[in-house]
């Protein structure tokens, strides 16, 4: 590697705000729509995607040298889906209220572009170490966006902020819409605006939704075009 | 089963169940390829096909193999391979055999494995209890719905290009701001289906 070798610190905090997975990065929208009605389901499938990257991202690194580069993708979303498989039946067997919460975007967590395109971009090229430092940032970067957006959403939408009662409608009539999904969209949009603004006072780009942060970027022609390598 | 409950199945799948607006399942190609209305409509057909071939694949799998022997809990491994597979399949194949279309949707191919929308309708099929036939028409109606939501998203996105948007909400906040306007009108659909076939 040409650039300066970073520190565990340095690997472990990126996640956490400058390289944020979701309100920078802009990966992993889907569940971070889908599941935001409430803070908890914010901090349960938080919880859930860090513990299924710190692992595919450990054993990713450890094979790192034999997998043949050719059906690195396949090998990765077998890896991933292993862990996924193992926290779907733990949370199943521990936390069932939570199971139903999630409901099928907790095996959905295979195909969150941010544990394969954490494994595709770091894990694959780094050791065990950083690679599980990586995962652990990232998993809670990812986490605090969810939980976030969670209590915006449940705050205004509901009164309450991880079911304790805040404003039973004394104050104000909560607002259904923001539970509903165009609040999920809108909540998002405006997170977004907010860290771009944010960025931009640091002199840093917009969050753009761009291929080159796409974990299929290698094997897509579309994003050659685009302009990434 | 009868004609109107498929139909129901179907109408559902695409209005008020609709994948992108209400579900949040496939997002990224819904905010990354519905610039132009062209490619959301390729894109749109690429995942139409991969969902019922997929459908068509995972249901007698799910029923006869892994029911049958108590395997129930490989499912997220399973489907993710078939589909990884299958996508793999249909290039191949049309490549060799329909290169017009390979030349038209071959592109978003690779892209579709990791879509969630696609393991999302093939899991769901499994847990709402659907048979053979409705998981197809299901699985039929979840990509049209994907198309009518690409479609329309296009269009809207069409007029941003020449609206005057202040500096902080350009580019991608004010995309999700817009997605959440149409999203309100699909709410507007809530109950219609059935309503329609009581």
């Amino acid at each position: 590697m040409a650039k300066k070798q970073k520190s565990y610190g340095e690997i472990l905090t990126a996640g956490f705000i400058k390289e944020n997975p979701v309100l920078r990065l802009v990966l992993g929208t889907c569940p971070t729509l889908a599941v935001t009605t409430q803070a908890f389901n914010g901090l349960g499938m938080g919880a859930a995607a860090t513990l299924v990257l710190i692992g595919s991202n450990a054993v990713i690194s450890l094979l790192r040298n034999v997998i043949p580069d050719k059906v690195r993708i396949p090998a990765f979303i077998t890896i991933i889906a292993g862990f996924v498989t193992i926290i779907q039946m733990l949370v199943k067997a521990f936390v069932p209220a939570l199971d139903s919460a999630l409901g099928i975007y907790l095996p959905l967590i295979v195909v969150n572009c941010i544990i394969l395109g954490r494994a595709e971009s770091f894990a694959s090229k780094n050791k065990v170490v950083p690679s599980i430092l990586d995962g652990l940032g990232m998993g809670i970067g990812f986490t605090i966006a969810l939980v976030l957006m969670g209590s915006i959403r449940e705050l205004i939408g509901n009164g309450s902020i991880f079911g304790f009662v805040v404003n039973n409608g004394s104050i104000i009539q909560p607002m259904l819409i923001l539970i509903l999904p165009p609040g999920g969209f809108f909540v998002f949009g405006m997170l977004i605006a907010l860290f771009n603004r944010l960025a931009e006072g640091k002199g840093k780009e917009p969050a753009t939704l761009s291929c080159c942060n796409c974990p299929q970027a290698a094997s897509c022609m579309k994003a050659s075009e685009g302009g990434c390598e | 089963m009868s004609i109107t409950g498929l139909l129901s199945i179907f109408l559902a799948a695409i209005l008020t169940n609709n994948y992108i607006l209400s579900k949040f399942l496939g997002i990224c190609p819904f905010l990354g390829v519905s610039k132009k209305l062209d490619t959301a409509v390729s894109m749109s057909a690429a995942v139409i096909v991969v969902m019922v071939v997929a459908t068509a694949v995972t249901w007698p799998i799910q029923t006869f193999l892994l029911d049958r022997f108590g395997l129930g809990y490989l499912q997220t491994i399973v489907f993710i391979l078939i589909i990884a597979a299958l996508v793999q399949f249909i290039e191949t194949f049309m490549k060799k055999n329909m290169p017009p279309l390979y030349q038209a949707l071959g592109v978003y191919l690779p892209l579709i494995t990791t879509n969630c929308a696609v393991l999302g309708v093939t899991t769901l099929n499994i847990s709402s209890g659907y048979n053979y036939i409705e998981s197809l028409i299901n699985a039929a109606g979840s990509g049209f719905g994907f198309l009518v939501a690409m479609v329309l998203f296009a269009g809207v996105r069409g007029k941003l290009e020449t609206a005057d948007i202040p500096k902080t909400l350009q580019g991608l906040p004010i995309t999700l701001v817009s997605a959440s306007i149409v999203a309100c009108s699909f709410l507007g659909f809530g109950g219609l289906v059935d309503g329609i076939f009581k």
